[in-house]
């Protein structure tokens, strides 16, 4: 049974195919969509459910995304700010495949380098270590700075 | 094998060099050539320029009985034409049996060590790492102090760019020392290599030379500054005055080249080992260059 201070969300209308981001952190719901690239010119249908009472979280906000699957990449990225995160893929309605988010051990090409004197500015792929996930603290596997969440531009 | 950085070497690893160092010790001194890598090739790529590490990585290859080729001036190279770090590395491996490379991007030589099973030992990258130079920094202090263990060990200077400080913290931390740091407010330490070590050994920033048993003095460099003034006022000189108030059986170290943080009167003070130090560089790079080659051919 939904806890009725989750209930709310169900208001929100059921999509056919695409992607649920649920336990999303209140409040990063609209950088959860920058980072994956979601903005005016998308296609489809895209609901954002901000301070959903939670029974786990006090409050969530809660992404839906029309028409659109997220690849494992696309989903470490999010996972610095939405690292609880639970990724819903549906297809006919219905939940196919629940993906609860873990913050990955590296991060292979999804964020650049903060520092601009890194070989990963001219050549190869980023590559950032994930020290500790919350707080964050990334450390470049090449130039070895270490960087927090206020220095990574997703 | 690689060397890269000291952040991530064991202390197996280094007391293995230290050892063989002191091995060599005798042969680079009485620059007598050995033949523990005849045949083999070493490949010195300098990006930046460099007189000791370059010249130094030479000589411990030919003390070695080896040889080497490479250049010390990218401008005269294909990377001044535009050519990647990957392309450069990917001719080179076909010249060499390993490579020393200095660049000023810093992770060059994490990248460089990527692309080719060769041995890659980082000669500087940036204001990242100089890891040989903290191994002949410790080589240094087991030479002229006996030990490593128990010193009070003070890096003045630039610690926030001074790449050799900072891959000298990271050897240190394996032994049971005090680091004492002295450096202008702008140039402090980083925190991130602060924290890296200080569960493992005693950090404490100081503003006199007074408890050290090694001052480690390097350079300020005036393009870190946008003010002259600030500039001035972080400037020290280890001078006859200054000598007064350092350990009489302390010793006074330099990574070179020098500007003014050591006046050339304090090379007569018998405390002053930045020579002796610039040549241990020799018998440790032989260590080193062994370990890595000899450990590629098995």
């Amino acid at each position: 049974m939904i806890d009725p201070k989750e209930s709310a969300y169900l208001k929100a209308k059921k999509i056919e195919t695409g992607t649920v981001i649920d336990h999303v952190p209140k409040g990063m719901a609209l950088k959860v969509l920058r980072v994956l690239g979601i903005e005016d010119d998308f296609p489809g249908t895209v609901t954002v459910l901000m301070n959903v009472p939670s029974s786990h979280y006090g409050f969530k906000d809660i992404i839906k995304i029309e028409g659109r699957l997220l690849a494992k990449k696309e989903i470490a990225k999010m996972a610095l700010m939405a690292p609880a995160a639970t990724v819903n893929t549906i297809q006919n309605f219905t939940v196919v495949d629940k993906y609860v988010v873990q913050v990955p051990s590296v991060l292979e090409g999804v964020v650049m380098c903060p520092n601009p004197t890194c070989i990963t500015r001219s050549e190869g792929t980023p590559r950032l270590l994930v020290e500790n996930a919350s707080p964050v603290r990334l450390r470049c596997a090449y130039c070895e700075k270490v960087y927090g969440d206020k220095d990574i531009t997703y | 094998m690689d060397l890269i950085t000291t952040r991530t070497l064991s202390k197996a690893f280094i007391e293995d060099i230290l050892q063989k160092a002191q091995g060599y010790e005798k042969a680079a001194r009485a620059k007598k050539n050995l033949t523990v890598l005849k045949g083999k090739t070493l490949a010195t790529l300098f990006f930046e320029p460099s007189t000791r590490t370059q010249m130094s990585f030479q000589a411990a290859m030919l003390r070695l009985g080896g040889n080497f080729v490479g250049f010390s001036d990218p401008k005269s190279t294909s990377a001044s034409k535009g050519e990647t770090l990957a392309d450069t590395i990917r001719v080179v491996e076909g010249y060499a049996h390993a490579i020393v490379m200095r660049h000023a991007v810093e992770g060059a030589p994490a990248r460089a060590a990527e692309l080719t099973d060769l041995p890659v030992i980082n000669a500087g990258d940036g204001s990242n790492q100089h890891p040989s130079q903290a191994l002949l920094d410790l080589f240094t202090l087991q030479q002229e102090k006996g030990k490593i263990d128990g010193l009070t060990v003070l890096l003045a200077g630039d610690l926030k760019y001074g790449r050799t400080v900072h891959s000298l913290m990271y050897a240190l931390s394996h032994y049971d020392v005090d680091i004492q740091l002295f450096s202008p407010p702008s140039l402090k330490m980083p925190e991130s290599i602060v924290n890296d070590v200080k569960e493992r050994v005693s950090v404490k920033e100081v503003t006199d030379f007074g408890d050290a048993d090694v001052v480690y003095a390097t350079r300020v460099q005036r393009e870190r500054f946008a003010d002259a003034e600030e500039y001035q006022r972080s400037l020290y000189t280890i001078d006859e005055a200054m000598l007064s108030k350092i350990k009489s059986d302390a010793i006074i170290l330099h990574p070179l080249p020098r500007v003014k943080e050591i006046a050339p009167e304090v090379d007569l003070d018998s405390r002053a080992k930045y020579f002796q130090q610039s040549f241990y560089g020799v018998p440790t790079r032989m260590a080193i260059l062994e370990t890595l080659i000899g450990a590629s051919n098995d």
